[in-house]
C-alpha cells in the first residue's frame, strides 16, 4: 500500500477548502534539490575526517589490493614479456587453469595439495574445535581463582611464541638420533608406547605415517588454550542460580552439564564452529613450511605427500618461473574457495543467531 | 548449610583438575626443556641426559650467543622493525578507525567494506611476493635501501585489529564530542583529547597485537630479504637459518659441510646447544612482559565479537 512519507506534507486550508504544500515540506524540498551541493560542501569542509582515511587506504590499497590486481598473471605466460613483471607478459587465457586440471604432471600434484588442504583442515577441526571447549568447561570447575590464572597463563603462553619457535621446539622434541644425538625426547614417549624404535630413531616428523598426528598435536599445543577464553566466557556468564535450581531438582554434574552449562554456551559455540569451517581452507602455511623443512631433501620428499597444501605448494611453484602462473592460479582457487566458505559462513551465522563476525 | 558433593561432580573434578594440570604442564615443558638445555652441557644434551633439569651446568653456549655479534645485530633489527612496524600500523589503523567510526563519513560502507574484503579473499603468496619485490624496488629507487623498511611499512596489516578499533571509538557517547566541538576543538584534538583517553583499553590491545605479530613475524621477512642482506634479518629468520646451516635437527638438508666440520674446531659447545640460547634469548621479551600482558589479550579476545 501506498503511503506518504511526512504526514504534515500538505495543509488544509479550511476556508477556502484548498490544499496547500506546507512550510516543512518545502524546505525538504529545498534541502533534496540541493542534496549533492550540500554534500560537496560537507565533504570539503570536513576534509580533516577525509584526510585520516587516506594513509589506511592507501597501505591496504598498495599492499593488499595491487597484489589482487597482479593475480592476472595467472591468465599470462610469464615466459614472455621482460619476465619482471605479469604487467609485461603476454596473455593466455585459461590455459593454466586447463594445465591445473588435466597436465599429467601438475594435476596429481595440485589434486594432492588441494586434498591435504581438506584433511589437514578437517582433523584441525575434528581434534582443535572440542578441545578449547573442553578445556573451559573444566576451568569452570577449578574454583580457587589463583590455581585458575595460573593455569590458564600457562595454557595461554603457546599462543605467543612465533612459528619459527614452536616448529623449533617440535624439531628438537622429536629429533632424530642422526649425527649420534639422542632422539627427542616426546619420541621417546612414543617409542615407549610401541612405535617402531627405528622409525624413532629416523625422526618422527618425517615419517609420513606419524607427520600429521604431530602437526596437529602442535596445533592444539598453540592454540587450544587460548582458543578456550571466548569459550570461558561463555561458560562463567551461566548465572548461578540455574545450577542451584538443577541442584533442586536433582541434577547431577553431568545432568547439569547435559541442561544447564551446554545449552547455555551453544550459541557461542555454533557461531565458533560456523567461523571456524569458514576459514577451512586457510591452513596456515608457515608451520608446515618450517616443519618440512626449507630445504629439498629425501626426507621432506616422503612428506610433502601428507603435508603439502595449496599454499606451500604455490610457494614451491614460486622459484621457477615457468610454474608462477599455475602456482598464482592454483592458490587463487583455493582462495575463492575459501572466501565462498567465509560468506556463506556469516551468512548463516546471522540467520542463526543475528549475530556476525563482519 | 553446606551442600554435600555428591561423587559425579567429585569424579569430574578431578578429572578436570588432572587433564588441566596435564595440558598446563604440557604447555610449558617444552620452554623449560629448552632453558635447561641451553644451560646444559653439549654431551649432556647429545646423551638424552637432560629431561628437566639442566645437567652439568655451563653457559658455554649461551655466553657463545651472548658473544654472537650478528646474533645481536638481527636481533636489533626485530626491536626496530617491532617498534617502528607497532607505532606505523597503529597510526594508521587509528585515524582509519577514527574515521570509520563517524557516521557522517560518505561512502562509510563501502570503506569498511574495502577493509572487510581483505579478511575474505587474499592474492596469495606469489602475487603478494612480487608485490613486495616491486616495493623493495622503488624504496630502493627513492633511497630507501635498507629492506627493514619494507617489514616496517608494507607488512603486518591486521583489518580485523582496525574493527576493533573502530568498534571502540563507536562507543564513545556522542555527547563528549559535541561538547568537544562547541569548545572549538578540532577534529584531530577530538580524536587525541576525547577518543584516544577514553579507549585506552583497546588501544593497548591492538597495539599488543600488532606487537607480537611483529616480535614473531618470518615467513615474509625471509622471503624479501636475500641471504647476501642477512644483516637486515630480523631475529627469527636468522634463527632458522642457523638450524638449517649447522644442525639436523631440521633435516639438515642446507647444511654447509665446510661449516659444519670447522664448527668442532672453533667451538667448545654443539651448534644446537647455541640453538637452545638463541631460542631462550628470543622469547625472554615475550615472557618479560606477559604476565602484564594476558589480561589484555584475553579481553581483545572478547572484543572480537565484530559487527558491522
Amino acid at each position: 500500500m501506498f503511503r506518504l512519507k511526512y504526514d504534515d506534507f500538505l495543509i488544509y486550508d479550511e476556508e477556502t477548502g484548498t490544499y496547500s504544500m506546507s512550510a516543512e515540506q518545502q524546505v525538504r524540498d529545498e534541502t533534496e534539490k540541493n542534496r549533492w551541493k550540500n554534500t560537496g560542501w560537507t565533504v570539503l569542509k570536513d576534509w580533516r575526517l577525509y584526510l585520516m582515511l587516506v594513509p589506511m587506504v592507501l597501505v591496504y590499497f598498495l599492499w593488499k589490493y595491487m597484489p589482487m590486481y597482479e593475480l592476472m598473471g595467472c591468465f599470462k605466460n610469464p615466459n614472455t614479456g621482460d619476465l619482471t613483471h605479469v604487467s609485461t607478459y603476454s596473455w593466455t587465457g585459461l590455459k593454466y587453469f586447463q594445465e591445473l586440471f588435466t597436465n599429467a604432471e601438475y594435476s596429481p600434484l595440485f589434486w594432492r595439495a588441494f586434498r591435504n588442504t581438506f584433511i589437514t583442515a578437517f582433523y584441525g577441526l575434528l581434534f582443535g574445535f572440542p578441545m578449547p571447549i573442553i578445556l573451559a568447561l573444566f576451568f569452570n570447575e577449578v574454583k580457587s581463582n589463583v590455581a585458575r590464572s595460573i593455569m590458564q597463563v600457562c595454557v595461554y603462553l603457546p599462543k605467543f611464541l612465533s612459528t619459527v619457535i614452536v616448529t623449533s621446539l617440535v624439531l628438537v622434541l622429536f629429533r632424530s638420533s642422526a649425527g649420534g644425538q639422542s632422539v627427542g625426547i616426546v619420541s621417546q614417549l612414543f617409542g615407549a608406547l610401541g612405535v617402531d624404535n627405528a622409525v624413532v630413531n629416523s625422526g618422527l616428523v618425517y615419517t609420513t605415517k606419524y607427520y600429521r598426528a604431530i602437526y596437529i598435536i602442535a596445533d592444539l599445543w598453540e592454540h587450544a588454550g587460548y582458543d578456550s577464553i571466548v569459550f570461558f566466557a561463555a561458560v562463567i556468564a551461566v548465572s548461578p542460580t540455574s545450577y542451584e535450581a538443577a541442584q533442586i531438582d536433582g541434577a547431577g554434574k553431568m545432568a547439569q552439564m547435559r541442561y544447564v552449562v551446554i545449552p547455555s554456551i551453544l550459541s557461542t559455540v555454533v557461531i565458533m564452529l560456523i567461523m571456524k569451517i569458514g576459514s577451512l581452507l586457510s591452513v596456515g602455511y608457515e608451520k608446515i613450511y618450517l616443519l618440512l623443512g626449507t630445504g629439498v631433501g629425501e626426507a621432506q620428499d616422503a612428506n610433502y605427500e601428507v603435508a603439502d597444501v595449496v599454499s606451500t605448494l604455490s610457494n614451491r611453484w614460486s622459484e621457477t618461473q615457468e610454474y608462477k602462473a599455475m602456482g598464482t592460479a592454483a592458490e587463487m582457487l583455493n582462495n575463492l574457495i575459501g572466501m565462498i566458505l567465509v560468506i556463506g559462513a556469516n551468512a548463516i551465522a546471522r540467520k542463526a543467531s543475528d549475530v556476525s563476525l563482519y | 548449610m553446606k551442600r554435600k558433593v555428591e561423587t559425579s561432580e567429585l569424579i569430574f573434578r578431578i578429572v578436570a583438575y588432572f587433564i588441566l594440570i596435564v595440558f598446563a604442564l604440557m604447555c610449558v615443558y617444552p620452554l623449560v626443556y629448552v632453558l635447561s638445555s641451553a644451560f646444559s652441557s653439549s654431551s649432556a644434551i647429545n646423551s638424552g641426559a637432560v629431561v628437566l633439569w639442566p645437567v652439568d651446568v655451563q653457559a658455554d653456549a649461551f655466553i657463545g650467543v651472548l658473544t654472537n655479534n650478528k646474533f645481536w645485530i638481527n636481533y636489533a633489527n626485530t626491536l626496530f622493525v617491532t617498534f617502528f612496524g607497532t607505532v606505523w600500523a597503529l597510526g594508521y589503523s587509528i585515524l582509519g578507525a577514527y574515521a570509520l567510526s563517524k557516521k557522517r563519513l560518505l561512502g562509510r560502507h563501502g570503506w569498511n567494506f574495502f577493509l572487510v574484503f581483505t579478511m575474505w579473499f587474499s592474492a596469495g603468496i606469489i602475487p603478494q611476493y612480487q608485490n613486495y619485490a616491486a616495493t623493495s624496488e622503488i624504496f630502493g629507487a627513492i633511497g630507501i635501501s635498507d629492506l627493514k623498511w619494507t617489514i616496517v611499512l608494507a607488512m603486518g596489516m591486521n583489518a580485523t585489529n582496525i574493527i576493533l578499533l573502530r568498534n571502540s571509538f563507536e562507543g564513545v557517547p556522542s555527547e563528549i564530542e559535541e561538547a568537544a566541538r562547541i569548545d572549538g576543538a578540532t577534529e584531530l584534538q577530538i580524536l587525541t583529547k576525547v577518543y584516544l583517553p577514553m579507549s585506552k583499553a583497546t588501544i593497548a590491545t591492538v597495539a599488543l597485537f600488532f606487537g607480537i605479530s611483529r616480535w614473531n613475524g618470518y615467513f615474509w621477512a625471509f622471503k624479501v630479504i636475500p641471504e647476501g642482506q642477512s644483516y637486515s634479518w630480523p631475529i627469527q629468520v636468522y634463527i632458522r637459518d642457523y638450524i638449517d646451516k649447522y644442525t639436523s635437527i631440521a633435516g639438515g638438508t642446507k647444511n654447509d659441510p665446510d661449516a659444519v666440520q670447522n664448527w668442532d674446531l672453533n667451538y667448545n659447545y654443539s651448534a644446537v646447544s647455541a640453538v637452545y640460547s638463541m631460542v631462550v634469548c628470543a622469547i625472554i621479551p615475550i615472557l618479560a612482559i606477559y604476565p602484564f600482558i594476558q589480561k589484555y589479550f584475553a579481553k581483545g579476545v572478547n572484543m572480537g565479537g565484530v559487527k558491522e
